[in-house]
């Protein structure tokens, strides 16, 4: 792989929901500054192996995991890491937008505010920033103190981005971030993620071929908890090196 | 068929509407009872006297004297059952394990179903007692009734308040941990915040059943109006002067007859009060959440 840093390694992860085994000794290190997309049939591991990355299924009855993650240099899931300072530093973005019940703003500070940051200025700024990174600023930019609810579903998937984005994390975890919006919002999205690798780490799992293709650089692709192929993009879609990866990305399954 | 379906509608009518008429039969009892009382005592002595003694010679109808002692256990049962049962709430919805939320919650439950006599009883010869070795408190007061109501309103507030955290959809609570929330965190600053309204029909609910009590506070806090915010003293509250009037022999039609009337319609104003706040509060509550 090229010079760049490596900011996230997994090591021999296996995962279970009790008995039940989601993931099967998965290996992957993902580059900082990439997008990386996992795609899969439905229940093939995908959002279970993301949810893994800033330790999401911690309060899942009955999952258990094994093997080794680390981001940005430390294992996350010693002992010692503080999930909730992880979670900072690894955010998240969910299928359906989740904006609190609170106003366009406090939805964008929320994250600083827990913190316990209480600088009004620096709060401020922060906001700002936030929203015109997802392009959202000069559509609420008079109404910031409007409910988050009141927006239109790829706003309010654009504000919990921004939300992410507001406590500077170093990776964002994407699950299937556009499969509830529409093609518009759904391109005003896939446009963001390209400006946002310049600063972020991504990974966004997508059941949508064309989507992967356009928006990442990597792609792995997961069957049955297994991970199959992870390869340059263009090459996995252009020339992937297994049956199964070029039997589900031209659609013969799944 | 059809003849079938419209039998069952007209019946079902019929049952709505005997309810609802047996409820403005009610009221208008109340009322006509109530009018004649205010044709005797004034209404304004009714506010500012501060004695309540319809049994006495000397007869005086101040209603602030019952009120208080209403107010006083209910405050008391409130103050106890409020943090204890949103405790329980929170506790079961965000920290307890699933399984034990199932088998505590019906549980908890059972605090409302022990028939309040016994709670009387037991705040009379135990709670007083226990009191008594501590602070100066008449052997009938308000301060023993009202904790021990406050122990059967808990399970109103811990099982209505879960209720609504639980309603909390899921992706909210996620988000919340996508930020770095704390459990205590999350709760508190995002599952609580949007199941308020719930909540605060849980309250509201409970300060309903307090102001109702009648058993508890009639064997435990005593039958003395008293215009007093003092829990350690003897008092009486709305409910437990109707009890002691109507199980002593008063004369129908005679002023004490009518005065039980004039404590009824003031009981039911603040219960259907509080009941309507409760609806109104229900219903912006549903519309936020559909
Ligand atoms: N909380 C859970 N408890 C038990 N089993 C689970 C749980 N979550 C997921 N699973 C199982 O783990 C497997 C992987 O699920 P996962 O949600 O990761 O799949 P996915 O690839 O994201 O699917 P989709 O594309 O439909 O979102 C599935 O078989 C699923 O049934
Ligand atoms: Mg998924």
């Amino acid at each position: 792989m090229s010079e760049k840093k490596i900011m996230l390694e997994a090591r021999n992860v296996d995962v279970f929901y009790g008995e039940f085994q989601a993931i099967k000794n998965i290996d992957m290190k993902i580059k900082e500054n990439s997008v990386t997309a996992f795609i899969g049939p439905s229940g093939c591991g995908k959002s279970t192996f993301l949810r893994v990355l800033n330790r999401m299924n911690d309060y899942v009855e009955g999952f258990a995991l094994r093997g080794e993650i680390e981001i940005n240099g430390e294992k996350i899931y010693r002992k010692s890491v503080k999930v909730e300072e992880l979670r900072k530093e690894v955010g998240m973005v969910f299928q359906k937008p989740n904006p609190f019940p609170k106003s366009i703003y406090d939805n964008v500070a929320f994250g600083l505010k827990i913190q316990g940051i209480t600088d009004k200025a620096f709060i401020e700024e922060r906001v700002i920033n936030s929203l015109k990174q997802v392009a959202l600023w000069d559509e609420v930019k008079d109404q910031l103190k409007k409910s988050a609810l009141a927006l239109s579903g790829g706003q309010q998937q654009r504000l919990c981005i921004a939300r992410t984005l507001a406590v500077e994390p170093s990776v964002i975890l994407m699950d299937e971030p556009t499969s509830a919006l529409d093609p518009i919002s759904t391109s005003k999205i896939e446009e963001l993620l390209h400006e946002l690798k310049k600063k972020y780490t991504i990974v966004i799992v997508t059941h949508n071929m064309q989507q992967a293709a356009r928006v990442s650089d990597d792609t792995a692709f997961f069957y049955m908890g297994e991970l199959i192929e992870f390869d340059k993009t263009d090459k996995i879609f252009t020339n992937p090196s297994m049956e199964k990866t070029e039997n589900y990305i031209t659609g013969r399954f799944g | 068929m059809k003849v079938k379906e419209m039998i069952i509608e007209k019946l079902l009518f019929l049952c709505a509407s005997i309810s609802v008429l047996i409820t403005v039969g009610i009221i208008l009892v109340l009322l006509l009872d109530t009018f004649e009382f205010f044709q005797e005592v004034s209404f304004v002595d009714f506010i500012t006297d501060k004695k309540w003694t319809p049994m006495f010679k000397d007869k005086h109808f101040g209603i602030g004297s019952l009120l208080a002692g209403t107010f006083l256990t209910t405050v008391i049962a409130v103050g106890v059952a409020i943090p204890i049962g949103l405790s329980i709430a929170i506790y079961l919805n965000e920290f307890a394990p699933k399984g034990f939320r199932k088998r505590i919650k019906p549980a908890l439950e059972l605090l409302a179903a022990v028939p309040t006599i016994v709670y009387g009883f037991f705040a009379l010869t135990v709670v007083t007692p226990f009191l008594k070795q501590f602070i100066d408190i008449d052997s009938f007061n308000a301060l023993s009734a009202g904790l021990v109501m406050g122990i059967m309103i808990i399970p109103y507030i811990s099982s209505i308040s879960e209720d609504a955290l639980y309603a909390v959809p899921k992706s909210l609570r996620e988000a919340a941990y996508g930020m770095g929330t704390t459990r205590l965190q999350t709760a508190f600053k995002v599952t609580i915040p949007a199941a308020s309204s719930g909540i605060i029909v849980s309250i509201i609910l409970a300060i309903s059943r307090a102001i109702g009590e009648t058993m508890i506070v009639a064997i435990a806090a005593g039958q003395k109006p008293t215009l007093t915010l003092d829990p350690t003293e003897t008092i009486a509250t709305i409910t437990s002067f109707i009890v002691q009037v109507t199980t002593g022999d008063v004369e129908h039609g005679s002023i004490e007859y009518k005065s039980l009337f004039a404590a009824g319609i003031t009981l039911f104003l603040f219960t259907f009060m509080l009941n309507n706040i409760s609806y109104f509060i229900k219903k912006k509550y549903q519309e936020k959440y559909d």
